[in-house]
C-alpha cells in the first residue's frame, strides 16, 4: 500500500471517533463532555499560545533537563556495568528490584525534601527515564558479539576505541529501545509531579480544572498533552533511525530476503 | 633450499590445555612448527583436532599453557602489529555499522597514519581484492564471497608480514570459493607475505600451500608436514590435475582418516565393543 493510503488507513478510526464524538456532545449540554466547539475554543485560549510561556515551555525544559541527566547517567554507568563483571554481580539485584518498583512513588518523598520547584521535577524525570536507559544499556552491552572483541584484539584497537567503535554502536539498538520507553516514562513522570505538587504546568492546570469542574478545559489539556506525546515520539523516532540507520536498514534487508 | 628459508614465526612446545570447574582438557600437545618468511602453509586436521585453538594461539589472542611463540626473534605475548587474522565468519567480523571503507580502515585508527594516506591505502587494498567502488556500501549489502574480500582487505591495510586465515572460504559457494582462493593467493605472492591457513578442506590446502602440516587430535600434535612445491605459480585446472597434487592429496586424506579412525575407536572400547 502507498504511504497516503496507509497514512488515510490508519487516520480513518481517529477521525471517526471524533466524529461521534462532535455528534454526541453538539447539544454542548452535558457539563461532563462539553462541545467539540467549546473544547476547541478553550484550546486556542489557552494553549495558542498564553500560556505556553508559563505553563508549557518550563514543563518541556524539565522534560529535556531530566532526560539529559537520564542518557548522560544511564549510558555510561550502563556500559561500566556492561562491561566489569564483578561490578554488575554486585549491583545487578539492587537494580532488578530498582527496575520493579514505579518511579511514581518517589514523588511524594521528592517532593518532600525538595520542595515543589523544578529540581525535584528534574530529579524524577531523570530517575524514571534513567532505569530502562541504564538497563537496554547493561544488556546490550553484555551482548556484544565476541568475534567482534576478537577482531579488536587482533587489530590492536585501543580500549577507548573498542568502548567507541565497537561496544557502544552494537549496543546502539538496545539503547535506543531504553530511550524511548525512558521518554514515554519520563513524560508521564512530568505530568504525574505536575498534578501532584506544582503551582505551574499542565499537569497542574488540569487538576485544577478538575477540582472546579471546568472540564473544557480539562478536555483542552487531554488534547494538547496527547498532541505532545505524539510529536514527542515523532521526534524521537527521527534521531534514532538517524543514529541507528544501519541497523534498520540491514534489518530491512535481511527481511526482505 | 633449506638454508634459504628464514623463519619468521617459530612455535616451541606449544601447549595449551582448557581448564573447567572439574575437568580439563588438553587441546595442543608439545607443537613445534615454524613459519618461514612468504610461505604458504596450511594447516589441516580432522574437525575437533584444535585448528583454531592452535590459530589463536598463533596469532597471540590466547596464550599458551606452556612453550613459547617466537615471532621475529622476540617472544610473542599478545596481537603483533606485523600480524594480521581472517576470522571465519565474516558477518561477525565486519562491523554493520560502519562502511566497507572504514571497516577496512579500523586497524589503522590509533596508528598515527595520517588521515589521506589511510584513504589511499584503503583505495590500494580494496581495489587489490577486487571491491573499488564498495567504499561508501555497508557490509550487509554485498554478498558474502565480497564480505569475505572486505575482511582480507582490512587484513591486508597494515602491511602484514604474516596473515592467518581460520577456514575463510568455509561459509561462501563453490564457485565463489574458488576465486577467493586464487586472490588468497595471488595476494601472497605480490605482497611476499606468510600465509597460515587453517582449512578441512585438503584440495584446498595442497592447492594453495607451499607446505602443510597435518595434525593428529586429542591432544593435537604435528603428525607429518608436507613438502608441496608445485610451483610458484597455481591453476585451478591444471594444478590439481598434476600426478604429485593426486599423490599428495590421497598421502593426507589416508592420513586424516588413520588418524580418525585411530580415535573413534579407543583401545579399551574396541574389546568389548567387537
Amino acid at each position: 500500500m502507498s504511504r497516503l493510503g496507509r497514512v488515510l488507513l490508519g487516520s480513518l478510526i481517529p477521525i471517526v471517533v471524533l466524529v461521534i464524538y462532535a455528534f454526541a456532545t453538539r447539544s454542548g449540554l452535558d457539563p461532563y463532555y462539553p462541545s467539540m466547539a467549546s473544547i476547541s475554543s478553550r484550546f486556542s485560549e489557552l494553549w495558542l499560545f498564553e500560556r505556553v510561556g508559563s505553563d508549557v515551555w518550563p514543563s518541556m525544559r524539565n522534560l529535556a533537563f531530566g532526560y539529559l541527566v537520564a542518557i548522560a547517567v544511564g549510558v555510561p554507568v550502563g556500559l561500566l556495568l556492561g562491561m566489569v563483571v564483578w561490578l554488575h554481580d554486585l549491583l545487578a539485584p539492587l537494580i532488578d528490584f530498582a527496575r520493579s518498583v514505579p518511579a511514581i512513588i518517589f514523588i511524594p518523598p521528592l517532593i518532600l525534601v525538595l520542595g515543589i520547584g523544578d529540581v525535584s521535577k528534574v530529579l524524577i524525570i531523570a530517575l524514571g527515564a534513567g532505569f530502562p536507559l541504564l538497563i537496554t544499556t547493561i544488556d546490550g552491552v553484555r551482548k556484544t558479539d565476541r568475534a567482534l572483541l576478537d577482531v579488536a584484539r587482533a587489530i590492536r584497537l585501543s580500549r577507548r576505541r573498542t568502548i567507541w567503535n565497537i561496544v557502544l554502536p552494537g549496543a546502539a539498538p538496545s539503547i535506543m529501545g531504553g530511550a524511548q520507553t525512558g521518554l514515554q516514562v519520563g513524560f508521564f513522570l512530568l505530568i504525574a509531579s505536575e498534578m501532584v505538587g506544582a503551582s505551574s504546568g499542565i499537569g497542574y492546570l488540569m487538576m485544577r480544572a478538575q477540582a472546579s469542574f471546568d472540564s473544557p478545559t480539562l478536555w483542552a489539556g487531554i488534547v494538547l498533552l496527547s498532541l505532545m506525546g505524539f510529536v514527542l515520539n515523532l521526534l524521537f523516532l527521527a534521531v534514532r533511525n538517524r543514529i541507528i540507520h544501519w541497523h534498520l536498514a540491514m534489518r530491512a534487508v535481511s527481511g526482505s530476503r | 633450499m633449506n638454508d634459504l628459508r628464514q623463519p619468521r614465526l617459530v612455535m616451541e612446545a606449544g601447549s595449551k590445555t582448557y581448564y573447567s570447574r572439574n575437568a580439563s582438557k588438553e587441546v595442543l600437545a608439545g607443537i613445534d612448527l615454524t613459519v618461514h618468511a612468504s610461505e604458504f602453509l596450511s594447516i589441516v586436521g580432522p574437525s575437533g583436532a584444535g585448528k583454531t585453538t592452535l590459530l589463536r594461539c598463533l596469532s597471540g589472542l590466547m596464550p599458551l599453557s606452556s612453550g613459547r611463540i617466537i615471532l621475529d626473534g622476540e617472544v610473542l605475548t599478545e596481537p603483533s602489529p606485523v600480524v594480521s587474522v581472517v576470522f571465519q565468519e565474516y558477518s561477525r567480523s565486519l562491523m554493520p555499522w560502519m562502511t566497507v571503507a572504514d571497516n577496512v580502515a579500523l586497524p589503522l585508527r590509533g596508528r598515527k597514519v595520517p588521515r589521506a594516506s589511510v584513504k589511499a591505502r584503503v583505495g590500494e587494498v580494496l581495489e587489490s581484492v577486487g571491491l573499488s567502488g564498495t567504499e561508501r556500501q555497508h557490509p550487509w549489502q554485498l554478498s558474502g564471497g565480497m564480505q569475505q574480500r572486505v575482511a582480507i582487505a582490512r587484513a591486508l591495510v597494515t602491511q602484514p608480514e604474516v596473515l592467518f586465515m581460520d577456514e575463510p572460504f568455509a561459509s561462501v559457494d563453490a564457485q565463489t570459493r574458488l576465486d577467493l582462493e586464487d586472490l588468497t593467493r595471488r595476494l601472497q605472492q605480490e605482497r611476499q607475505m606468510s600465509v597460515v591457513l587453517i582449512t578441512h578442506d585438503i584440495d584446498e590446502a595442497i592447492y594453495l600451500s607451499d607446505r602443510v602440516v597435518v595434525l593428529s587430535k586429542e591432544p593435537a600434535t604435528v603428525r607429518e608436514i608436507i613438502e608441496n612445491d608445485l610451483g610458484a605459480v597455481r591453476d585451478q585446472i591444471s594444478t590439481r590435475e598434476l600426478p604429485a597434487f593426486m599423490e599428495r592429496r590421497s598421502h593426507v586424506l589416508g592420513l586424516i582418516r588413520e588418524i580418525q579412525h585411530a580415535k573413534a575407536v579407543p583401545a579399551e572400547l574396541s574389546t568389548s565393543s567387537s
